[in-house]
């Protein structure tokens, strides 16, 4: 059994957004980059099925040299190896035309990553790889069990869940509860300077989409105060001013 | 030439999100000439029902009427937009952010050899290129986008566009179409849904609880004032980490993203991953009783205070002008 997961190189949830270069570039300025947090469910799950299964698992990411620590710390959770494309992930066509051609050459039976990026949000690169290989793709996938080839499954819909089964091979995004997060230990994070990581040239791909520039929202104006024993005045204000009510 | 647009339905009725769409799609014809709206439900619903979907603003409302589509296998789906698509030889497809229209919308960028954009805020701007502003950062920046293929799919957000609803009855043509059983290859099983309930992403209105609610015996309070407002309610990470609240509740950055008219949060304290998810918010009401809570910065109106007294009182108040 062969698990690939896909991660992205992603700002910590707490990073504050800005832009350089006239509104061109994010802006990396004391910005801590991390494994997305979707990705981390996905690659924390990968891990468990590795030790319950007895497979092995590949991490993959797209992107320049600057995400190899990204790369290193999936390594150190428990990845046996990685694999870089060194390539600016322009859009998730791009992207998934280059997981889509790495999956092709190995022939994994599992392929997770997260449900989306936490940067573009796009959530598509998943059902695009599972269009390119003609396999199904699952997503928001939030509990995922392996048993013989059929995958057992729950995504999550809106208000609830949907139970579902399929054979391998197949591509799934996950989200929480899958599994809980894993922090690598000081032995993982070791043997993860020596685990091999290989770093692949891309394969050509025309750019669909582009980003030209870059907006933040409109500052809010300050919040206007309602006394606690004034409900009523709020009810008023949204009714009558905000027009929401 | 035409804009297709694919329309959800649950219980018998279109989600309003795949009305927003259609008025969307209407919208896009009337910027860009593109001719004419083209609405495509698929599984078992009434003609009187597609019928309506005239409102929003489609012509025709194509209707494959195959039952094997009520469950949302999002292989099948997919296959059956791209042969509809095709066959009337749409050049746009606009659907509405859900967890199916994703997950179709995804497979469909590589059927339909189309430039995908998702979280679509705003109609594009098409003076020069095709420009698409789409929120990124979960909300908390927008992309303008270029979109460099003929085809194009446009996955929009909430409130991108009013709700169009003075159109014509749409006329509803059944259309016969073979998917090949490939396409079921995942099945569904069985599903878990809550009944009759407001659905917290497609909601107009949102009442959010945190973990100031001191307990899930005390959400009765969040869920009158939740029925009041004929609104869905939510809850922070925290409170659903601990589990008082079941995890398709958690509204955030790691959960559902929200975009209602209103947003009320009550006893959510307003950490950064919090109010990614409620940024695309028109109104945000916050009450809490600890006036430092970062919440009150991002906030239009505010009450600091217990609770467990503003929440009864508040309900009470939104009864009154009913």
């Amino acid at each position: 059994m062969k698990i690939l997961v896909c991660i992205t190189h992603v700002p910590d949830t707490t990073s504050k957004i800005q832009f350089t270069d006239n509104n061109t570039k994010f802006d990396k300025n004391g910005v801590q980059f991390i494994i997305g947090p979707y990705d981390d469910y996905a690659l924390a799950r990968a891990v468990e099925l590795k030790e319950s299964l007895g497979a092995s698992l590949t991490v993959l990411n797209v992107g320049e040299a600057e995400t190899e620590p990204t790369l290193r710390k999936a390594l150190a959770i428990g990845a046996d190896d990685a694999i870089r494309i060194n390539a600016f992930p322009t859009d998730a066509l791009f992207v998934a035309k280059q997981i889509a051609s790495i999956a092709k050459e190995n022939n994994y039976d599992l392929i997770l990553m997260g449900r989306e990026s936490i940067d573009f949000n796009g959530g598509m690169v998943h059902g695009m790889v599972g269009e390119l290989l003609g396999m199904p793709s699952i997503s928001p996938v939030m509990k995922l069990d392996i048993e013989g080839d059929t995958v057992k499954m729950a995504r999550e819909i809106e208000g609830g869940k949907e139970f579902l089964e399929a054979k391998l091979p197949l591509i799934a995004g996950c989200q929480e509860p899958i599994a809980e997060w894993k922090i690598p230990n000081m032995r993982g994070i070791m043997s993860a300077r020596t685990k091999p990581l290989n770093v692949v040239d891309p394969v050509d791909s025309e750019i669909a989409t582009d980003v030209t520039t870059f907006q933040l929202p409109p500052a809010k104006g300050s919040v206007t105060l309602v006394d606690k024993d004034n409900v009523e005045e709020l009810v008023k204000l949204l009714k009558n001013e905000a027009k929401v009510l | 030439m035409s804009i297709l647009v694919y329309i959800e339905h649950a219980d018998g009725s279109v989600k309003k999100t795949s009305l927003e769409a259609v008025s969307y799609g209407k919208a896009l014809s009337e910027r860009t000439s593109a001719g004419e709206v083209i609405a495509l439900a698929l599984g078992t619903i009434s003609d009187e029902e597609l019928a309506r979907v005239g409102s929003a603003g489609a012509s025709k409302v194509l209707h494959v009427a195959d039952e094997k589509l009520n469950a949302g296998v999002i292989q099948a789906h997919a296959d059956a937009v791209g042969q509809v698509y095709k066959q009337i030889g749409a050049e746009t497809l606009v659907l509405a952010k859900s967890s199916l229209g994703d997950a179709v919308a995804a497979r469909l960028a590589v059927k339909l050899d189309a430039g995908l954009v998702s979280n679509v805020a705003e109609l594009p701007e098409t003076a020069d290129g095709y420009k698409v502003k789409r929120s990124i950062y979960t909300g908390k920046a927008f992309a303008e986008t270029t979109v460099s293929k003929n085809h194009k799919i446009l996955a929009i957000k909430k409130n991108a566009v009013d709700l169009k609803t003075d159109g014509a009855d749409a006329s509803v043509e059944k259309v016969d179409i073979s998917i090949d059983a490939s396409n079921f290859a995942a099945k569904i099983t069985s599903t878990d849904k809550a009944e009759g309930e407001i659905l917290l992403p497609e909601a107009d209105i949102v009442v959010s609880g945190g973990r100031g609610m001191k307990g899930p015996e005390n959400w009765g309070m969040i869920e009158n004032l939740a029925k009041e407002l004929g609104a869905a309610t939510g809850c922070s990470k925290p409170v659903s980490d601990i589990g008082w609240r079941p995890h398709h509740e958690h509204v955030g950055q790691t959960g559902v993203k929200v975009a209602p008219t209103l947003y009320v949060a009550v006893g959510i304290s307003g950490a950064i991953q919090h109010l990614a998810g409620v940024n695309s918010s028109k109104c945000i009401v916050v009450i809490n009783k600890d006036p430092e809570a970062p919440f009150f910065k991002a906030a239009d109106y505010g009450i600091v205070g217990d609770a467990f007294e503003v929440l009864p009182k508040l309900t009470e108040a939104v009864k009154a002008i009913k």
